[in-house]
């Protein structure tokens, strides 16, 4: 059975502007020691749904549905009393900027000690022992000094990996990472990435690394899940995704990511228009407006996510063997999409 | 730390230096009274008058006067002598100054005592109903002047003139020192009056304070890390939200330090915001000297206490 498992999941907040739909209908499932990339643009619910496995959507204005299963209880209609138990124990997350995501009150060793201490009963010195390991494990350069030290005293990089470490010294079995390198220097981008790795791997936690960088899915995911205006529009296994995507989303996404080994002439293709308000969702397929190949019934009913092969699921009224062809055809015009 | 102490003291000095030149300057230029006159009485000869301006140093130009108001104040530390009673405005402030104090801090402590905790109640369930009745009842509070409410709460709750004789009445203080009972009676109506629109200014920055920083980063990330609510409010939440309003708090001290001058008036509590008072009615210039100078330096010496204070308060802050 899955570590965790989504079934159906929709999120709406109530606002004076009127209902945003953040996320209808999302189902995945994560298996221990598997990473999941959920990728898309701002605003198409891969945070929101990330957040609201922890409760952290649990606003007064806030409607949600489905079931979100992990360990044999269902997390959703779980109290927000037995749910401190999974947060940061069990299930760890980290964000998009560690400045603002650290209190910048308290010192940053201390605010790690808390993690602990909310969980286990240890005393302080053993904490703070743990806590300098920690830090020190994440390759924190003096974790001694550093456990004095203050959020603003630290690089971006440093405290990401304080943030991390804070994550992972409960060794939970599921970490979430809400687009942990966005706010990073490309170079710390990449040590960033690769410590998420290597803990994957020495401590077998499961990852949900949310991203809009295909670039970073293409390095860390097993699978891959495209968002898109809450919903998801494909599913697959990397390999799948990036050698044989099928929805139109995702062939602008390939598209529009910046490549070395592109040639100079190539000019990087945008995806065309943004992506629409989650109050006033678009008729038929949510994307049909940003869609160069939108058949006709795409105007007026959404498609189902459906299997295109076994484990890749396709969210699109195009015929199977019309989208493949377009593909080919993309690839064709484009030589760089093909590696 | 130790040159920025240095170099913002030298500023506050030069900004009194200011302070007395404008006061100075004010009453010269625009004179309410002439102060001889005044001090010689009704049916006073011209003679009589001329005398008193002669020995009041009057007659000399209003720079020479300052002159000498400066010089006594640099080596004698003296704030000259009443106009009025010919007392030693600087002994006239020192008596007075022990009922401003327990006015302004007996005032602070009910003051924080409602506003913070109101604030947080309401910062917790915004919009709820308590929330609205908590913060309609702040705006009644803040619209509210101090001679309006203090004599509303003398007619209802003062002793010998009130419909319910709960509390010592205006004029009733006495010194902690002669009688803390009735000094604690005769402030209580004082402090509430005097509590009341701080509490209700500091309940809406507590509660919009505390509504703002439970939306940081920070908050959602304490409460993935599996801390219990109440502690991400108390301990996460207002270590931030608190903050600004600590440094206010200091400010809003040392303009009360100054005189408390409405609060005084109405209660008639002989604090040094009185002492202004009637300064200015009788044109009594070395007094009104004396008491502005004395409020402008609690302001400057509190706003410099505040400024050091937050460096110790925010980490993020150093001075340099």
């Amino acid at each position: 059975m899955a570590l965790l498992e989504i079934e159906d999941l929709h999120v709406s907040f109530k606002t004076i502007d009127g209902v945003v739909r953040a996320v209808e209908g999302v189902s995945l499932s994560l298996d221990a020691r598997k990473t999941l990339g959920v990728v898309g643009e701002s605003g198409s619910g891969k945070s929101v749904t990330a957040q609201t496995i922890l409760g952290l959507t649990r606003f007064p204005n806030a409607t949600i549905s489905g079931r979100i299963m992990f360990d044999g209880h269902d997390l959703l209609t779980m109290s927000t009393e037995h749910l401190r138990d999974v947060r940061g124990a069990r299930i760890a997350m980290i964000f998009q900027d560690p400045l603002s995501s650290l209190h910048p009150f308290f010192k940053v060793g201390h605010q790690i000690v808390e993690a602990i201490r909310v969980h286990e009963d240890v005393p302080r010195d053993l904490a703070k022992k743990r806590t300098i390991e920690a830090l020190r494990s994440v390759g924190i350069p003096s974790p001694d000094e550093r456990f004095e030290s203050f959020p603003h005293e630290m690089s971006g990089g440093m405290r990401q990996r304080a943030m991390i470490a804070m994550a992972l010294a409960l060794r939970p079995d599921i970490l979430i990472a809400d687009e942990p390198t966005t706010a990073l220097d490309v170079t710390v981008q990449a040590q960033v990435l690769e410590l998420i790795q290597a803990l994957r791997d020495d401590f077998g936690t499961a990852v949900i690394l949310i991203t809009h960088d295909l670039g970073v899915v293409a390095q860390m995911a097993d699978d891959v899940m495209v968002m898109y205006a809450g919903r998801v529009l494909e599913q697959a296994p990397r390999d799948t995704l990036f050698t044989e995507p099928e929805h139109p989303y995702t062939w602008g996404l390939l598209q529009s990511i910046p490549r070395l080994d592109a040639p100079r002439t190539d000019r990087l293709s945008p995806i065309a228009g943004s992506p629409p308000s989650l109050i006033n969702v678009p008729r038929g397929c949510t994307f049909h407006p940003r869609c160069p190949y939108a058949p006709p019934p795409a105007f007026e009913t959404e498609p189902p996510l459906e299997p295109s092969q076994p484990g890749h699921l396709v969210r699109c009224h195009l015929p199977i063997e019309e989208r493949r062809r377009l593909w080919l055809a993309l690839q064709k015009e484009h030589p760089v999409l093909q590696s | 730390m130790g040159a920025y102490i240095v170099r913002r003291v030298l500023w506050a000095i030069l900004l009194l230096l200011v302070v007395s030149f404008l006061t100075f300057v004010i009453f010269n230029v625009f004179p309410s009274a002439d102060p001889a006159a005044l001090r010689a009485g009704r049916n006073a000869t011209p003679a009589l008058v001329e005398q008193i301006r002669r020995n009041l140093g009057l007659d000399k130009p209003f720079y020479t006067q300052y002159w000498y108001y400066l010089k006594g104040l640099v080596e004698h530390f003296n704030l000259g002598y009443s106009y009025y009673n010919s007392e030693s405005v600087k002994s006239e402030i020192f008596s007075r100054l022990p009922a401003t104090i327990s006015v302004t801090v007996g005032g602070f402590i009910v003051w924080m005592l409602i506003g913070i905790p109101v604030g947080i109640v309401s910062a917790i369930k915004p919009r709820s109903i308590l929330d609205r009745v908590m913060m309609g009842g702040s705006l009644v509070a803040i619209s509210a002047p101090v001679y309006f409410l203090g004599l509303v709460s003398l007619f209802l709750f003062a002793k010998g003139t009130g419909q319910l004789q709960w509390f010592g009445a205006a004029g009733s203080y006495v010194p902690i020192s002669q009688n803390p009972g009735t000094w604690f009676d005769s402030l209580i109506l004082p402090w509430l009056t005097l509590s009341a629109a701080f509490a209700a200014f500091y309940a809406r920055m507590t509660r919009g304070n505390l509504i703002e920083t439970m939306h940081e980063d920070y908050i959602r990330t304490a409460r993935a890390k599996g801390l219990r609510e109440s502690r991400v409010i108390t301990k996460h939440g207002l270590r931030a939200a608190l903050t600004p309003i600590v440094t206010m708090a200091g400010m809003d001290i040392g303009l009360l330090l100054g005189g408390a001058i409405l609060t005084e008036i109405v209660f008639n509590i002989p604090g040094v915001g009185r002492y202004a008072y009637l300064a200015i009615t009788n044109s009594d210039l070395p007094a009104i000297q004396g008491t502005v100078l004395f409020g402008a330096f609690f302001i400057v010496f509190a706003n410099l206490f505040v400024d050091i204070l937050y460096a110790f308060l925010d980490p993020r802050v150093t001075y340099g």
